[in-house]
């Protein structure tokens, strides 16, 4: 009995959220079910960037380029379907005659699904190993992230005949999978499942990432890389490692980001999309993997309304947002709760790392204790 | 050969503007370890500060042509971003003392907030300040090379400025404060410097930098809200690369970008040369990870 009631403590609020959007296709509109989707993959980034910033101390401002590439390479695929295997029509109407050499592998599902999580992956992997190599930190590695992101942003825009220039890739309705149409409530509710499948799963994973000796060690890292370096492991793997998974779950978030939004283009990618990126884990709370989906979703859901409700002046709330955040609560929302839970003793079903020395307050678990939030 | 000489003046003249965003920049961060993501909405204000003096002044003054308003704008934009920098600094910065991507974030929402400032005031399309007629027109050095007067314009205003900003780090006693809390802020606080102080006042010369910066690019381009966000990635690069808080690391890095940018534009595209310039950085930094200061050893 007491360990059915474990059991549904530690597993209970994870399994009713889940089942809970797993339900949602039941009672929603499909323009409000594909926003969900959307936002659900919106998530997934989240959970990449909290693993590496919150847990790892490394603010990347270039999430958006992973997210990009993961993104691309599936629509690659899609818009070869939707062509049926005439060459796309942004490269016609560029001047094209034949399907550039490195598009024609595209046409297979599973090369563009592994390309996709795999090319953004191994950029990552490279990148931040010469970059972690020469022991560039903090500011520094936020602004190179932040640079190659607009960069890579503004080279797709030039590159009209391969990749769709501004307006990316598009018109992809026509194409067909497991022979339905692409915008069908079939198959758009089934890459909504898909979505909240994977979130569970990557969720699932961070977690069994951040309670093992692997989560330890990186919020080590965080707090005092000399030290963990004096300790005998090596930082740069480390990091390289962290920062490939979280590339990774950017390109994933990325992969069911364009069959459901139909579009793809290269100012999803840049320097703005990436920073909103992470304002949707600071507001959520870094540090806490709970908080980087809720973040994700509420500041989606916050920026929709308001971008629809104050067309003119929404900027100025998001702007806001931003400083608000920082200043006035640096650990989030769910550190905030938190807080305020731990100030009355009340149960808290959402796991949350808690400060070291702080007492237990009943039902919370804590893990290693991890200092909330507080960046270098 | 031709081709050459024009890319090296562009190369110049595009490391001098850069020289001049990314001084303020280097000051600020150099000091307090504080990035600015406001920084380049700063340069939009002082490019703004030149189209509101055309608009106002311009008639009083003695016409468009004539340029007056240009030349008073100049000061007046290093005034009005130096007196926001201060805000800025007093409101916002000075809460998030030890906590630079915390700072990194909330100067970007301050950069949101003035964009749209900008956009609410002034409207979001692009608007045009007209040159004086004494900066029209080129320096022909024959082969049909022309060097515009207005880019020989703003890179003398740029050594003018650097060599006013070494005369007050040198030479003048808060200039000597600033170096001193740059060098030993613990110290310098035990001498009697009020850190503090030192930080507005640097955050401001950082920002009324940029504003100076901003009038001097309405001479070479239409202004508008996003202004500012073309030019901090590159001011980032030249931060980078030159090391922090040091004048000369500083001037070399940005005329080196300037120049590397132009330089490799002639082989390939604007954007290829970008993406080289930034990877030579990226490399330049395995060898000497604190950046071009690492040459200066004392």
């Amino acid at each position: 009995m007491k360990q059915i009631f474990k059991f549904l403590r530690r597993w209970g609020p994870f399994l009713v959220v889940t089942a809970i959007f797993l339900l949602a296709p039941a009672f929603l509109s499909s323009f409000r079910l594909n926003q969900l989707g959307k936002f659900l993959t919106y998530a997934i980034i989240a959970v990449g960037l909290d693993l590496i910033w919150g847990y790892g101390g490394m603010l990347s401002l270039g999430q958006g380029l992973f997210f990009g590439l993961g993104a691309y390479g599936f629509a690659m695929y899609l818009k070869l379907q939707a062509s049926g295997g005439k060459i796309p029509d942004f490269m016609f109407w560029s001047g094209l005659t034949q399907l550039p050499w490195f598009w024609v592998p595209f046409s297979s599902a599973i090369f563009a699904i592994c390309a996709a999580l795999l090319i953004p992956m191994l950029l990552a992997a490279v990148l931040g190993y010469f970059i972690f190599r020469s022991r560039v930190q903090g500011v520094y590695f936020s602004i190179i992230t932040q640079a190659l992101t607009l960069l890579t942003s503004i080279w797709f825009i030039g590159q009209q005949a391969y990749s769709g220039g501004t307006n990316g890739i598009t018109d992809l309705g026509s194409a067909k999978l497991f022979g339905k149409a692409l915008l069908s409530p079939t198959m758009q509710t089934a890459f909504y499942i898909t979505t909240v499948l994977c979130l569970a799963g990557v969720y699932l994973l961070s977690r069994w990432l951040t309670e093992a000796r692997f989560g330890r060690l990186l919020i080590a890292l965080r707090d005092n890389e000399d030290r963990v370096r004096f300790l005998g492991y090596d930082p740069v793997m480390l990091k390289v490692m962290i920062f490939a998974f979280s590339a990774g779950l950017a390109a994933l978030a990325g992969i069911l980001f364009v069959p459901q939004v139909g579009i793809i283009s290269p100012s999803s990618m840049g320097v703005v999309p990436s920073i909103e990126m992470v304002i949707w884990v600071a507001v959520g709370g870094r540090g806490t993997l709970v908080g980087a989906i809720l973040g994700a979703l509420l500041v989606s859901y916050g920026r929709s309304y308001l971008s629809e409700s104050y067309p003119n002046v929404w900027q100025f709330f998001l702007g806001s947002l931003f400083v608000g955040s920082v200043i006035l609560f640096p650990q989030g929302i769910l550190g905030f709760l938190k807080a305020q839970a731990g100030k009355f003793r009340l149960p808290v079903i959402v796991r949350t790392p808690s400060n070291v020395g702080v007492p237990e307050t009943v039902a919370t678990v804590t893990p290693a204790g991890v200092n909330g939030g507080s960046s270098a | 050969m031709n081709a050459i000489l024009l890319q090296a003046f562009n190369g110049l003249s595009v490391g001098s503007i850069l020289l001049m965003v990314s001084l303020g920049l280097a000051f600020a961060f150099g000091l307090m370890g504080v990035i600015n993501m406001a920084h380049g909405e700063f340069i939009m204000i002082g490019a703004y500060m030149a189209f509101v003096f055309q608009q106002i002044f311009a008639k009083v003054l003695g016409g468009v042509d004539a340029g007056i308003w240009f030349i008073l704008a100049i000061p007046a934009a290093f005034i009005v971003a130096a007196l926001l920098g201060v805000l800025m600094e007093v409101t916002l910065i000075r809460h998030l003392y030890g906590r630079p991507l915390d700072t990194l974030l909330a100067t970007w929402g301050v950069g949101l907030v003035l964009q749209q400032a900008a956009r609410s005031i002034f409207g979001a399309p692009n608007v045009n300040v007209s040159s004086p007629i004494w900066l029209t027109g080129g320096f022909d050095i024959g082969g049909g090379i022309l060097f515009p007067y207005k880019r020989i314009f703003i890179i003398g205003l740029v050594v003018v400025t650097v060599i006013t900003v070494y005369l007050y780090l040198q030479y003048t006693a808060s200039g000597r404060r600033l170096r001193a809390v740059m060098q030993n802020r613990s110290m310098a606080s035990a001498l009697g410097v009020q850190s503090r102080r030192v930080d507005a006042t640097t955050f401001a010369l950082g920002t009324g930098l940029a504003g100076v910066a901003g009038c001097a690019l309405a001479l070479i381009g239409p202004i508008g809200p996003s202004l500012g966000t073309f030019y901090i990635v590159d001011a980032f690069m030249v931060v980078v690369l030159g090391g922090v808080g040091r004048l000369p690391g500083t001037i070399l890095a940005a005329v080196l970008i300037g120049l590397a940018n132009t330089l490799l534009e002639l082989g390939t595209t604007a954007t290829v040369g970008k993406v080289l310039v930034l990877l030579l950085v990226i490399a330049f930094l395995q060898w000497k990870p604190s950046g071009l200061s690492a040459f200066q050893t004392r």
